[in-house]
Parts: C-alpha cells; structure tokens; sequence
C-alpha cells in the first residue's frame, strides 16, 4: 500500500544533518505496524513526510504503485493518507464539533460528531461547542486531535503519531483497544502508530525501530522485544 | 421607502436589517441614514431619537431605567464624492440597559472619494450598560475611495458598563478610528475590535483609555488580519490614575506584503494600578495550515478558515 523509497532528510548545521537517512521500507495492507526508536531518532520527521508537512531531500513515496512524492498535503489528504499530530495543533475561533465537520468533508449530525467524541473518551455534551484553544488540557487537546483523525472516514491509512502522550494510564487502555478494534473491523484501513509504549509495541503486526535516522530493525512484536529485552 | 439593492445590501450587512428593497423598521428606536439624510427614524416611550439642525447628527436620549430597548443608527453611502461629518451624541440615563447598533457602509462605483466620519459620544450615566456594535463595509468598483473615519467618546459614570463591539469587515480604503473613554468608580469597559484590511487599504486604530475611578477595569482586544499591500496601524494607550485593572492585547495575522505597526503604551500614575499589554504580530501559523490541508481543505480554503475563525 505504502512504499518508501530511500528516502532521506537532511537539514542546514545543527549537530546532526542527515535527520533521516536512505529509509526504504514497504507498509503492507491492512496491517497495523509500530515505529519505534529514541527521541530524536526521526519518527515525526518521516510520518510528516509520510503526510506531505515535510518534503523529503532524496528518495520516493508510492500510495498504492502511484508516486506521490510531489503531491501536496491536500493531495494526498483526498488520497487517504491522514495524520494525528505529535502536537495538537489550537485554533482561535474554532469549535471541536467544526474541526470535525472540516475532518468529514460534510456535515456531522451532533449525534454522530458525539459519537467520534466517544470514542476518545470525551463527553460530547461538554466538548462539541468547545474552542480548540489553550483553555482545553493537554489530554483534551490530544484526544480532539485524534478524533479528528477517526472522523475522516475515507481514510486508507492513518497514522497517529504518539497517541499515547498526555493521555492518563486509565484512558491509554481504551485507547489501545481503539486501535485494535479499528485494526480488526477495517481491514480496508492500514495503521501506522508512533508510540515509545509496550502495550502499542504488543499490538503490532511489524515493528520498526528508528535510530539516528536510519532503521535499525524490524520483525513482529515477539522479536523486537525479545531484543530490547537482550539491550535491557 | 425605496432602497437601492446596494444600500439595501448595507444595511443588511452592518446593521442585521432584512434585505429586500422596501426599507423594513426594526423593532424599537432607529434612524437609517442614507446619502446625507434620514429615511426613516422613530422614537420609542423611553428613546427619543432628536435631529442637530444642518442633517449634523443625532441627540440620542435614553431615559434612566429604560430596560433591554435597542436603538438602530445605521449609515449607508452610495452617491459617489459624498462628505460627511455626523455627530450622534446618546445620553443614557441611569440604570438604564440598551443595544445599540450603528455602522456604515459605502457603495462607491464612480470616480470620487466618499468619505464619512462619524463622532460617536456616549455620556453613560451610573449604574447604566450599554452594548454598543458598529460595522464598516465598502464595496464597489470605482477608483473613487471609500473613507471610513468613526470617532467613539465614553465617559462611563459610577457603575457603569460599556461593551463595544467595532468590525470593519471588508472593503475600507481607509480608515482612522479613534476610541476614546474615561472610567469613574467601579466602570467596567470592554471592546473587542476585529479588523480586515486587503488590497492597498490603510487602517490606523488608535485607543486612550483612561482609569480615572477607583476599581475601575477595561479590557482592550484587537484581532486583525492585514493582507496583499495593505498596511495597519495599532496604537493604544492605558492610563490609570487610580488603584484599576486595564488589559490590552492586539493580535495581527499579517500576509503577502502587508505591514503592521503596534504601539501599545501603559501609563500608571499610581502603585495600586495593574497593567497588562499582550501584542503579538505573525504569519498564518504553518501548523494551523498543515493539520487543515491533511483533513482535506485546500491551501486556500485552509487560509480563510483561519482568518474567519481569528476574526470571529
Ligand atoms: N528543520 C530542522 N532543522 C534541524 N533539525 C531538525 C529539523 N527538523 C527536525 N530536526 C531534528 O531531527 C531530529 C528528529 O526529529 P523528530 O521530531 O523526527 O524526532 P522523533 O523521533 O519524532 O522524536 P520524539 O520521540 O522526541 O518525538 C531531531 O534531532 C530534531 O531536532
Ligand atoms: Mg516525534
């Protein structure tokens, strides 16, 4: 579905310029696969470039045979490729329930919106007329921002990058669940999460580990962390 | 009484007022004004709406304990070269609580400039409230200008409230709005400016408020978008004299080649008084953009999304 082609990023100064390097690695559909790695390491940097926010320095992007490099964000938005933010991102004069509507390309009956919002854990009664602004939680912020992926129901690929931050432990078991759930019932639908946590890492069909830009390894949850058990 | 599409589209842009060409009365006091003189003007038991001699302007008298009445002043210019200078002085009596609604567009499809500077004076009696909302608009295609100058004076008594909500919408060559208020014991002003400027457009604001009574609080919040060539001017001053609380903050989105200038001044003449400036000028925050494009809105529909809501 999603082909990666040595794919590098290089930046001007800074202590490190090749922030990923020569990457190359083939998703396969329908299959939910775990990056992993140190912070640093280049995650975000290749889901942004993944997305269309980054543009890679070398390298080629295939969504399904079809070159994409040079497409834009939108581009391959209407493609089916779609992205939670490491970062939420807050708007002034923006409600939750509009930001879905935007993310649904139409209309939202406040029952279905509430119903996205549900399954991130938000009483929509309390949050559909809600700013996304800084008045809302860091975990406020991060389930919107999830949501406003879930709420892009064309969606082939999504990908969520560190869905796990800012949630508390109570709510990060539902929210692995989520993914299984979507994982099971859409098998259609590909998954790519950016997680440092064991519970995502277990749930994976492939992991990759990042390290300085470059994959270090990758192989099924059974193998990985049998070998950062061997570091350990 | 007849409008033109145009002004009938004035109307209903800045003043809220029905859109068909048959001028329609809101509920409560009003004046319509267009091209100079009034179309239509009614008093209510407790508003008196009174003409200055020469069409200069309105003696608008509000009496104490007049409860939740709306007054509607709106302007509409379509005649090409048009000047004027209009003085609305409104005299609210104590206790009392109203809406007023004013505002001014200009249709402008010849050659000359057509200029309006309205002087708005607001003598606010104690314990009175007033929600004060003013729109500017222009549109047209002539070379002639479409000038906008509004002056707006408080002096907010004992316990008093004033709410201002100013918007210039769209289409203003230039503008100079200046917005001046006094504060005694207790008063309470808010204003809440939103301001769009595109083309080669020009738009100073400028804000003297003065904490003159003790607890007296204001809070000044400007949002504006400068785009193309355009250029904005922002400056404010907050003074306090006695123990008071004043915030301002002026917040621009500046695009393409415009320019902003801001130029907040805090002024305390006394220990007890508390004085906040928040300014910030930037572009359209990539981030913004980039989470709206990936749900699927083009650059451009993600851009007005952003300013529509920042100016909302
Ligand atoms: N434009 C840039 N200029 C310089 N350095 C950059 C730039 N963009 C990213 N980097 C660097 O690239 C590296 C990878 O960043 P990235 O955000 O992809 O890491 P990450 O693996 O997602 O880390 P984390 O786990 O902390 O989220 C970092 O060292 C970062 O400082
Ligand atoms: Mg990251």
């Amino acid at each position: 579905m999603l082909e990666l082609k040595n794919i590098s990023f290089t930046v001007k100064g800074g202590s490190r310029t090749k922030i990923l390097d020569q990457i190359s690695f083939a998703f396969q559909p329908g299959t939910l696969t775990v990056v992993t790695g140190p912070n640093g390491s280049g995650k975000s940097t290749l889901a942004q470039i993944i997305m269309g926010i980054k543009n890679p320095t070398k390298g080629q992007i295939f969504l399904n045979g079809k070159d994409i490099t040079k497409d834009d964000i939108t581009t391959r938005a209407k493609a089916g490729i779609s992205f939670s933010f490491q970062q939420p991102v807050k708007f002034k004069g923006l409600t939750v329930y509009e930001l879905l509507n935007i993310a649904n390309g139409e209309l939202f009956s406040p029952e279905e919106a509430g119903n996205i919002l549900k399954q991130v854990g938000l009483e929509p009664t309390e949050y559909l007329s809600r700013e996304i602004n800084q008045k809302l939680s860091g975990g406020e912020l991060k389930r919107i921002e999830i949501a406003s992926v879930l709420a892009r129901k064309d969606a082939k690929l999504l990908i969520f990058d560190e869905p796990e931050a800012g949630i508390d432990l109570w709510s990060f078991q539902d929210l692995t669940k989520l993914f299984q759930k979507i994982h099971r019932q859409h098998p259609d639908k590909s998954l790519i999460i950016i997680s440092h946590q064991e519970k995502i890492l277990k749930i994976a069909d492939e992991i990759i580990v990042l390290e300085k830009g470059q994959i270090k390894s990758h192989g099924t949850p059974a193998e990985i962390l049998a070998k950062i058990g061997e570091i350990k | 009484m007849n409008l033109t599409p145009e002004e009938s589209h004035i109307f209903c842009t800045v003043a809220n007022t029905p859109t068909d060409n048959n001028f329609t009365a809101p509920a409560g006091a009003y004046n319509f004004r267009v091209n100079g003189k009034s179309i239509g003007r009614h008093s209510t038991k407790n508003i008196n709406i009174v003409p200055k001699p020469d069409n200069q302007g309105l003696d608008i008298f509000i009496a104490p304990n007049t409860k939740n009445e709306t007054v509607h002043i709106p302007v509409a210019i379509s005649a090409t070269g048009l000047k004027e200078t209009v003085y609305n002085d409104f005299h609210i009596g104590e206790n009392a609580k109203v809406t007023i609604i004013a505002g001014c567009g200009i249709y402008n499809c010849g050659g000359a400039d057509s200029v309006h500077d309205g002087i708005h004076r607001f003598y606010v009696a104690k314990n009175a409230k007033i929600k004060y909302i003013e729109k500017h608009y222009g549109f047209g295609q002539g070379r002639g200008g479409k000038i906008l100058n509004p002056t707006t004076e408080l002096h907010l008594a004992d316990n008093s409230e004033a709410y201002l909500e100013l918007e210039q919408i769209k289409g203003v060559d230039s503008t100079i709005r200046n917005t001046v208020a006094d504060l005694s014991q207790n008063a309470k002003l808010i204003v809440k400016e939103r301001l769009m400027t595109h083309g080669r457009q020009t738009a100073e604001s400028i804000y003297d408020i003065t904490l003159n009574g003790r607890n007296s609080t204001a809070d000044l919040a400007s949002r504006s978008v400068a785009q193309d060539y355009s250029s904005q001017t922002f400056k404010s001053i907050l003074s306090a004299t006695q123990k008071s609380r004043g915030h301002s903050e002026c917040d621009a989105i500046i695009m393409d080649h415009a320019k902003v200038l801001a130029m907040p001044a805090l002024d305390a003449k006394t220990k007890d008084a508390e004085l906040i400036h928040e300014a910030a000028i930037g572009k359209l925050a990539s981030d913004q953009l980039a989470k709206l494009m990936t749900l699927g809105l083009t650059r451009k529909q993600a851009e007005s999304q952003i300013i529509n809501g920042f100016l909302k």
